[in-house]
Order: structure tokens, then C-alpha cells, then sequence
């Protein structure tokens, strides 16, 4: 039995329309508070649309998102940020010629709230280097603290951004696709960085790797033109007709 | 040895009056400073602005009119100047910086013409006569700021202040933050940080330093003149900061030296200089993109790669 404390994100009838084109229309969706949470569906389902409502960079048409409990319909995307949901993106987002450890120092340095100060040196933001290098260490970028992110391989890149997220701590994170244009090799070590991420966070992700949702996440919620036609396990979700007929093709298993 | 370019500039400008005519060189020294306070928008900020001769020409006329019509001292002129023009700065940015890209450089465009037929129809600036000759006065009630020379150590010391505030800017934590959301804007307001407000202190510090370079400029031709907030302005900034290199710290006064004396030494050909200027800039922008500074830096950068190769095979 789910209660509402337990949740901690919730949208009702969330619906964003572009010129007469509705993209997503009328979502209830519901997150489990330290869930990993996969959101799944074709191309063109507004997966993404969903997000960029989530973290207000697009603002929805209609609807409401509670997010632990409090109303963010009308909050902007930074303040979204600052009450604890962090997204990425579906491009890998980093700083590119910015050090890897600099990347990771952006996030750090907002609590100090020197942000504004442009008469203070860079170099009080030197005592950020333990705690920055710590988070390069976990994501196993170590040897590459000093690189420009722009010449880190793509799957680095990836490590890099989860890296600068966490420098956040937030509670929730948002990953839009994490894997997309990643290796074999890589996805390994992305879902590792991802569980043990989750270990003490909510998780909801955009996937089209499905073998990555299958092993990930708790939840799915399968998403087809705006509307969600399913939510369930991997195997409730993967045993209804409905959403074998409309996403997976009803070949697949 | 980071410091060594900056020390060769440092010597350069303290002896170059003893060789080259000295009001020519506090001018040009009031363009490099205009110059690095746009560089410091459009370089560090990704904000292109089209209208910063708005900021360079009325912290002129303010100084020029306090100077000449109140007898204000010149350091309380220069202030004004540099209060007004913030003043102006933050009214543009806060009207700009809801707008990206070409729409942004549009909005500050349209701002600053306004600005210049203000200062066209206004009573107090001399409509096409300008103001003139403007009193350079006694710095501090002691200095005397009519010869040529002192003007010049002067208009040296106000660029050092303003180099040094931009330099400063650059190497803060609010320096890290700007370069992060130049950069990758999106992914800076999903770190939490709101960027309008990063964007408009830089532009009320650009516009301020640029203010600066205007009520120096005022004092050194002892004129307050509608050139200084035309368009043409705006875009000979633009030239400097592309010659110099783009987001250097150096780049803009080594591209306003260059501009400067072509204009002078090229004066003699009238309007061709206009010609010459714009072969100059579609020559920068296809080949030669990032400078001055940018293209030694890259060359720098090459030979110590090579050295380095060689020393450890």
C-alpha cells in the first residue's frame, strides 16, 4: 500500500501542448521515494518533454508537480535545482574546457555563496579540491583531474557529469538517458555508478536500453503518445499486451 | 613567468610617451580598457552586446558636462560617469538578458540608438558640436592634468585599475561560475544557479569599466563628442576584441593599439579606412578566429608540446 508521504514526486494531469500538438497529456505519475525509476516508451512518446516539465524548463500547460510534498508548478528551473532535483541530459553536459576537477568544483562552490563575489580570488575555492577529487575518485576519473572535460572519451564524459550531480548531494536525481551512445564496456560501469548512487537517492530515468531498465530500475512507467498506458515491475509491465503491442513489438520477448 | 606578458606590456606603456605622441596613446589606452570591458561580456559572458558606445559615450558626457559647466574635479566626474553609465548598464541588462543570442544583440542595438538620439536632441550635450574644450582640472585639487604628459600616466593609471577589476573578475569565484554558464547555460541552471542574475552583474560591470574608459577618454581630447555613443562605436569595439582575441586577457588591448593606429596612420585615406577595417575584420573572423593573443597563445602552446617531446622520447 502506497501512502503519500512516501512519495517524492507526483504529478496530476500534467499536459504541455506546442501549437495544438499535445505532447504530454493528462500524466499522473507517482515516484516512490528511493526508488530507481525508469520511464520507457518509442521515440516521440514526450519522455523528454516530461522531464523538462519536471525540472521546469518548459513550463506545462496544465497540471501540477509536488515534489516532496510541495507544489513546484510555478518554481524555477535553478530553484527546482536547489530543493533537490538535479536532471542531465540527453547531450552529455559538461563544461568542455573546464578541468574535470574545475566541472566538479562548479557544483561545490554555490554553497559556499561566494558566487557573486568577482573581487575575491579563484583561489579560495581551493578547499573545495579534497571534496571535488573525492567525487572524481568514486567515479573513477582520478587520472584524468587535471583534463579538459572536452577530450575525455564520451563514456568519461558521462562518469564525469553523474560526478558533478552528486557534487550536489541532491535526493533526487533525473537522467535522461544515460546511456545513450555508450559501449558495452561503459554501460557496465555507468549502472554501477548509478546504483550506488541510488543507494541513498530517488533514481527516475529516460531509457531506451532495455536490458539497462530490466537490471536498474524498481518501477517503469511506459509512456505512448503523451499518455502513460501502463506503471508497474518490469515483468508486470513486460507482460501487458498493451504495451508489447505499442512499444516493444510483439515479437519481443 | 605567467606574468611576463603583462610585464612587457607594464614597460611598454611606461616608456611609449617618451617615443609616441602621448594623447594618442592615452586614447588608445581608453579604448583598450573600453575594449576589455566588452571583452569581459562577450568573451567570458557569451554576451554579444551591440550597444556598449551607449555606456563609452554618456559616462562621457556626464564628465563632460560636470567638468566644464559645474567645475566638478575630475575624479568626481569620472565617479559620475562611471555611476551612470552602471546605472544605464543595469536598465539594459535587466531589458537584454531576458533575450539570447542575435535577439539579445538586437535589444541592446535598439537600446543604445535611443541613447544616441537622446544625446543628438538633448540641450546639455552640444547636439553635433558635442561639448568642448572640456577642463581637465587638478586630480585631487593638486595634480594638474593639463600637460599632455601627466594626462597620460593618468589615463595609464586609470587602465591599470580597470585591467587589474577585470583581471580580478575573471580569476573570482563569480569568474568560474560566468565561464561555467558561457560555456553550457542549461546545464548551469540544473547545477541551481540562476543565471539572469550572473548575467546582469556582468553586464552592470562591463557597462561601469566602459563608463570608466569613456570619462578618461573625455578628459584626454578635451572633448565630449557624439561619436563616442554612435553605432560605429560599438562595432570598432566588436574589431578590437576580434583582432585581439576573443576571451584573452590581453587580446582586447593589443586589438585596440592596432585599431587605434590605423586609424590615425590610415586618416589620410578618409573613408577607405572604413574599407580597410571591414577587409580586416572578415580576414579575422574566417582565418584568423581566435587573435592575436589567441593565435600566439596556440603557437606558445604548440612549441612546448614539441619541446617537451623532444626533451622526454
Amino acid at each position: 500500500m502506497v501512502t503519500l508521504t512516501e512519495l517524492i514526486l507526483e504529478t496530476f494531469g500534467l499536459t504541455k501542448a506546442f501549437l495544438g500538438f499535445t505532447a504530454v497529456k493528462d500524466v499522473n505519475l507517482q515516484v516512490r521515494r528511493g526508488a530507481i525509476h525508469a520511464l520507457i516508451g518509442p521515440n516521440g512518446a514526450g519522455k523528454t518533454t516530461v522531464f523538462n516539465l519536471l525540472t521546469k524548463f518548459l513550463p506545462p500547460s496544465a497540471g501540477r508537480i509536488q515534489f516532496n510534498g510541495r507544489d513546484i508548478t510555478r518554481v524555477k528551473p535553478a530553484d527546482v535545482a536547489r530543493l533537490g532535483m538535479v536532471r542531465s541530459f540527453q547531450i552529455s553536459a559538461v563544461f568542455p574546457h573546464m578541468s574535470v576537477r574545475d566541472n566538479v568544483r562548479v557544483a561545490l562552490q554555490r554553497p559556499l555563496g561566494t558566487s557573486f563575489h568577482f573581487w575575491r580570488p579563484a583561489a579560495s575555492l581551493d578547499a573545495l579540491n579534497p571534496r571535488a577529487e573525492e567525487l572524481v575518485e568514486a567515479v573513477g576519473l582520478g587520472a584524468f583531474i587535471e583534463t579538459p572535460a572536452v577530450e575525455l572519451a564520451y563514456g568519461r564524459k558521462r562518469a564525469l557529469e553523474i560526478a558533478t550531480t552528486l557534487a550536489l548531494d541532491p535526493e533526487m536525481l533525473l537522467l535522461d538517458e544515460p546511456m545513450a551512445g555508450l559501449g558495452q564496456e561503459d554501460i557496465g560501469r555507468i549502472s554501477t555508478l548509478i546504483r550506488k548512487a541510488a543507494e541513498s537517492r530517488t533514481v527516475l530515468m529516460v531509457e531506451h536500453n532495455l536490458s539497462v531498465v530490466a537490471d536498474l530500475s524498481h518501477t517503469i512507467t511506459v509512456l505512448t503518445r503523451g499518455q502513460i498506458l501502463a506503471q508497474g515491475s518490469y515483468a508486470e509491465v513486460s507482460a501487458n499486451p498493451e504495451v508489447r503491442e505499442a512499444y516493444m513489438g510483439t515479437g519481443h520477448a | 613567468m605567467k606574468q611576463l606578458p603583462f610585464l612587457i606590456m607594464l614597460a611598454a606603456l611606461l616608456v611609449a610617451p617618451f617615443v609616441v605622441y602621448p594623447l594618442f596613446l592615452a586614447n588608445a589606452l581608453c579604448l583598450a580598457l573600453f575594449a576589455c570591458a566588452f571583452n569581459l561580456l562577450a568573451g567570458y559572458s557569451g554576451l554579444l552586446s551591440f550597444g556598449h558606445s551607449a555606456f563609452l559615450g554618456t559616462a562621457g558626457y556626464i564628465t563632460a558636462y560636470t567638468t566644464k559647466s559645474w567645475g566638478y574635479p575630475p575624479e568626481l566626474a569620472i565617479l559620475l560617469g562611471v555611476a551612470a553609465s552602471s546605472l544605464l548598464g543595469a536598465l539594459f541588462g535587466f531589458l537584454a538578458i531576458r533575450r539570447q543570442g542575435l535577439y539579445f544583440a538586437m535589444v541592446t542595438l535598439a537600446l543604445a540608438q535611443m541613447v544616441y538620439f537622446v544625446c543628438l536632441q538633448a540641450p546639455f550635450t552640444g547636439g553635433e558640436n558635442g561639448i568642448q574644450p572640456v577642463p581637465r582640472g587638478h586630480l585631487f585639487g593638486v595634480i594638474d592634468l593639463s600637460p599632455n604628459m601627466t594626462m597620460y600616466y593618468f589615463a595609464l593609471g586609470i587602465f591599470l585599475i580597470g585591467y587589474g577589476i577585470i583581471y580580478r573578475t575573471i580569476h573570482s569565484p563569480y569568474g568560474r561560475v560566468l565561464k561555467a554558464i558561457s560555456e553550457n547555460e542549461p546545464r548551469a541552471v540544473s547545477l541551481g544557479y540562476r543565471v539572469d542574475q550572473y548575467k546582469l552583474l556582468a553586464f552592470v560591470l562591463s557597462a561601469g569599466l566602459s563608463g570608466l574608459a569613456g570619462s578618461t577618454k573625455v578628459l584626454v581630447y578635451q572633448l565630449g563628442s557624439l561619436a563616442d555613443v554612435s553605432f560605429g562605436t560599438s562595432g570598432e569595439v566588436l574589431l578590437m576584441v576580434l583582432i585581439g582575441g576573443l576571451g584573452t586577457v590581453m587580446g582586447p588591448v593589443i586589438g585596440a593599439f592596432i585599431v587605434a593606429t590605423m586609424v590615425n596612420y590610415l586618416a589620410q585615406y578618409g573613408s577607405w579606412v572604413t574599407v580597410i577595417q571591414g577587409v580586416i575584420f572578415v580576414v579575422c573572423v574566417l582565418i584568423f578566429r581566435r587573435g592575436v593573443a589567441g593565435e600566439a597563445m596556440a603557437l606558445a602552446r604548440r612549441w612546448r608540446l614539441r619541446a617537451g617531446a623532444v626533451a622526454k622520447p
